[in-house]
């Protein structure tokens, strides 16, 4: 049974915070399918595409029969833990500083053997069940799990690292004013995140939200994305307690190009949806990543809240979906950024949301709370990309076999 | 199957091993240079007279056997590169002497030579094999301890062996290193030292572990008459035998490839296990030694815990294994622990051994064992060596 977690003491200022280091992160092309998978939380190997044969480590070529036909397919994760080690002395200084450190082989029921982390609560001789998350370097990784859940399993410091767990952690939502904010506190809170703050552009000006965060004892904070002076100053006062950072300030206004007269929305859209990502990244992302390795409550994520619509435009929603296919891409400029501290983007593709601007649209939309279940699961599973609601995962999975498709499907004109 | 023909009228010569260092500022071809040198010299040998050469290192980069060529002024008309680790010293020997079978080349140097600089065993653990990146690396980084620690695990739980039993052969090998004045331990070792060392990668603790260093090993190959002319000891090869990635569906390693070739090496040599006066294995790990000693048909599979405890493995004794002192106790350095047990075999079939000479040795089996790719070693080899009467 796992011990269950501590809260941290308080932060000794005059101790020296442990530098961000990481485990190994070079990879060979076909090893990043692992770390693909381990992005959205799968367990898929390669698998032979002529002779059925799954293959581990990851290759070119089959090693049954030599045909280089390998995609990546889920797989079965059952196996047995044949063999165990801790590990007191290693020369990566990530491992070093976690010491000692559990890994075993275990045999897969579908053939490979593998050698993976393995979670405290798993014994030898017995059957586990493989997860695929993704590590510290950003590369896919497996670790051997009990079968059953155990007590506080998730509180186990090897899984721990992997994860963006808000337990104990302290947590900024950006924007008190999008209806989800109080969803997202209150799921926050239930997941035992120690400190939620929410942001507030715009004081003066009242919201329907704000009682129920109030309701919640958030703490407010004066932070307006568009405004660089209010982003920086919340920055110098709270970036060095901000643990998970989740970005959900949004403008959007309907239509496409043709269907507006100037490109006044565009401009506050831009300003918010892709220049304010920016400016909280370049506010609070150095002090994020510079505490990556403070133990319990080390910063761990990063979360952006995207509209489907950013991996393809919808011209319903043009020049919004625009905007937001800029902070997608922004987002992958900043994983390549904070790779290097450990630090995670977390993206969270969502559907229409039920709310007044996207009332004219039909069923199915996501509502506040299961955008706050599907965030809070992303972060405690360390995923790197959430697909929200069955309009998002459609999207995803139509994107993943063919944009182009996609794109025509999106884009047909009506008849005549 | 095409039977292995022998190898008669080639023999091996000159061994050479140039003490090594704990660290080095030298590069490897520095070390290669002084153990070709040393080899030649033995020989009175001039470097233009050499035709054949082969050579073993992690530490080379970039350069290969090509770049050695011209930076140490060879010209062989036969030129190889072995990139085996443990198993290099044996699969050389096998090379060169088919070369100089064949008349492909008169005299080979096979030599194996390695830096250890402040930071060479972290960089070349870094970039091992893309195996070991993708899949075994990132898993703790503990390295070659942390695979042998699994293996070590489960042969551990299959055949109920002792952190003791492990012991014996550690504690055996520092007996014979303290006769060899070249090697890096210098202090005795009990077995309560080796049960009470500081834990590595459970259950592998300190003396399980050989000690990474610089170092080189060469020896030549010639025909019988060319050795008989210029006055050198010489040893025979009875057989040898190699083979890779064998057993890939046994799901964690408890045996190497020898078990596939076992019973022709015993064949072409016209011995057996019995008739060996002493056996040098490739000893990174204790669990591997014991993994030889079965394979190469000592006793039964998960029997070599009981095999030993009955037996003295030092120079003195009924046993004699690693009688240098092997990788545990004289250091590995780099690829030449795959030619440490071989060169000092052709020392001691020849009666050069000194201190650490077993008495009336005549018959030496050498095994090699190499690279972990992933999760297991993928080369294995093994060679019977006869002093000439």
């Amino acid at each position: 049974m796992t011990t269950p977690l501590q809260p941290p003491a308080r932060k000794n200022p005059q101790k020296r915070t442990l530098s961000p280091t990481r485990p190994p992160e070079a990879r060979s092309r076909a090893a990043l399918g692992l770390t693909a998978a381990a992005a959205e939380g799968r367990f898929a190997l390669q698998v032979c595409g002529e002779c059925g044969a799954v293959q581990y480590p990851p290759r070119d070529a089959c090693s049954s029969c030599l045909s280089v036909d390998l995609p990546w397919q889920d797989v079965s994760p059952k196996g047995t833990l044949i063999a165990e080690t801790q590990i007191r002395a290693t020369t990566n200084l990530y491992f070093k500083d976690r010491l000692p450190w559990r890994t075993g082989t275990v045999q897969l029921d579908v053939g490979p053997s593998v050698i993976c982390h393995v979670h405290g609560d798993c014994v030898k001789g017995t059957r586990v069940t493989l997860w695929n998350r993704l590590d510290r370097a950003g590369q896919g990784v497996l670790i051997a799990m009990p079968e059953e859940r155990t007590p506080n399993m998730q509180d186990d410091p090897q899984l721990r690292a992997m994860t963006s767990d808000p337990k104990h952690r302290r947590v900024l939502i950006t924007d008190g004013r999008n209806p989800n904010a109080p969803a997202l506190a209150k799921a926050l809170q239930t997941a035992g995140a120690a400190a939620v703050y929410v942001g507030e552009g715009e004081t003066w000006r009242p919201y329907p939200e704000r009682a129920a965060l109030e309701a919640l004892g958030v703490e407010f904070l004066a932070l307006d994305v568009t405004d660089t002076a209010s982003v920086t100053r919340m920055a110098s006062e709270y970036g060095g307690k901000t643990d998970i950072l989740i970005n959900n300030a949004r403008f959007l206004r309907p239509g496409g190009v043709l269907a507006r007269r100037d490109t006044g929305f565009a401009r506050d859209e831009i300003e918010v949806n892709y220049l304010g990502l920016m400016r909280l990244a370049q506010a609070f992302g150095p002090a994020m990543c510079g505490r990556t390795g403070d133990g319990v409550n080390s910063a761990a994520a990063w979360v952006n809240i995207l509209a489907a619509t950013s991996l393809c435009n919808t011209p319903e929603m043009g020049c919004f979906s625009a905007s937001q296919a800029a902070a997608r891409s922004l987002a992958q400029s900043l994983r390549g950024e904070f790779r290097a501290s450990g630090l995670r983007v977390m993206n969270l593709y969502v559907g229409p949301t039920e709310d007044d601007w996207h009332q004219p649209l039909p069923p199915p939309k996501v509502t506040p709370n299961a955008l706050a279940r599907d965030l809070v699961s992303g972060l405690q599973n360390g995923l790197e990309d959430v697909y929200c609601g069955d309009v998002a995962k459609d999207m995803a999975l139509k994107f993943q076999r063919d944009p182009k498709v996609l794109e025509r499907e999106l884009t047909m004109g009506g008849e005549g | 199957m095409a039977r292995r023909q022998s190898y008669d009228g080639v023999v091996l010569a000159a061994p050479v091993s140039v003490p090594y260092e704990r660290y080095s500022i030298e590069t490897a071809h520095w070390w290669i240079a002084r153990a070709l040198r040393s080899t030649l010299q033995a020989a009175g040998l001039r470097p233009a007279e050499l035709d054949g050469f082969t050579v073993s290192s992690f530490t080379l980069f970039p350069d290969t056997a090509v770049g050695l060529t011209q930076h140490l002024g060879l010209c062989p008309r036969w030129l190889d590169h072995i990139p085996m680790g443990g198993a290099s010293g044996v699969v050389a020997l096998r090379r060169a002497a088919r070369a100089v079978q064949a008349g492909d080349a008169d005299i080979v140097a096979c030599v194996s030579g390695d830096t250890n600089h402040i930071d060479s065993f972290r960089s070349l653990l870094s970039s091992f094999s893309r195996f070991a990146s993708d899949a075994s690396y990132p898993y703790g980084y503990g390295g070659p301890n942390a695979n042998f620690a699994l293996l070590t695990d489960r042969y551990m739980s299959e055949y109920g062996t002792t952190r003791a039993d492990f012991g014996r052969i550690c504690v055996a090998q520092r007996d014979n290193a303290l006769r060899n004045p070249h090697a890096l331990m210098k202090k005795p070792l009990t077995l309560d030292d080796y049960l009470n060392a500081r834990p590595i990668a459970d259950p592998i603790a300190l003396f399980d572990c050989v000690m990474p260093c610089a170092g080189a090993e060469a020896f030549l190959v010639m025909r019988e008459e060319e050795a008989v002319r210029r006055n050198l000891p010489f040893a025979r090869i009875k057989a040898t035998i190699e083979r890779h990635n064998a057993h890939a569906e046994d799901p964690i390693q408890l045996r190497g490839g020898w078990t596939l070739d076992v019973d022709e090496l015993y064949e072409m040599a016209q011995c057996g296990p019995t008739d060996m006066d002493l056996v040098q294995t490739y000893d990174d790990y204790p669990v591997i030694s014991m993994m030889q000693i079965e394979d190469l048909g000592f006793c039964e599979k998960g029997a070599a815990p009981e095999f030993l405890r009955d037996r003295d493995m030092t120079t003195k004794g009924d046993f004699p294994h690693n009688t240098n002192g092997g990788q545990l106790s004289a250091g590995q350095a780099g690829a030449a622990g795959g030619f440490i047990g071989l060169v000092e075999a052709i020392r001691q079939v020849t009666g050069q051994a000194e201190a650490t000479q077993v008495k009336d040795a005549k018959r030496a089996l050498v095994s090699g064992f190499g690279m972990i790719n992933y999760d297991r070693g993928v080369c294995s080899a093994a060679a019977i060596l006869e002093g000439a009467a």
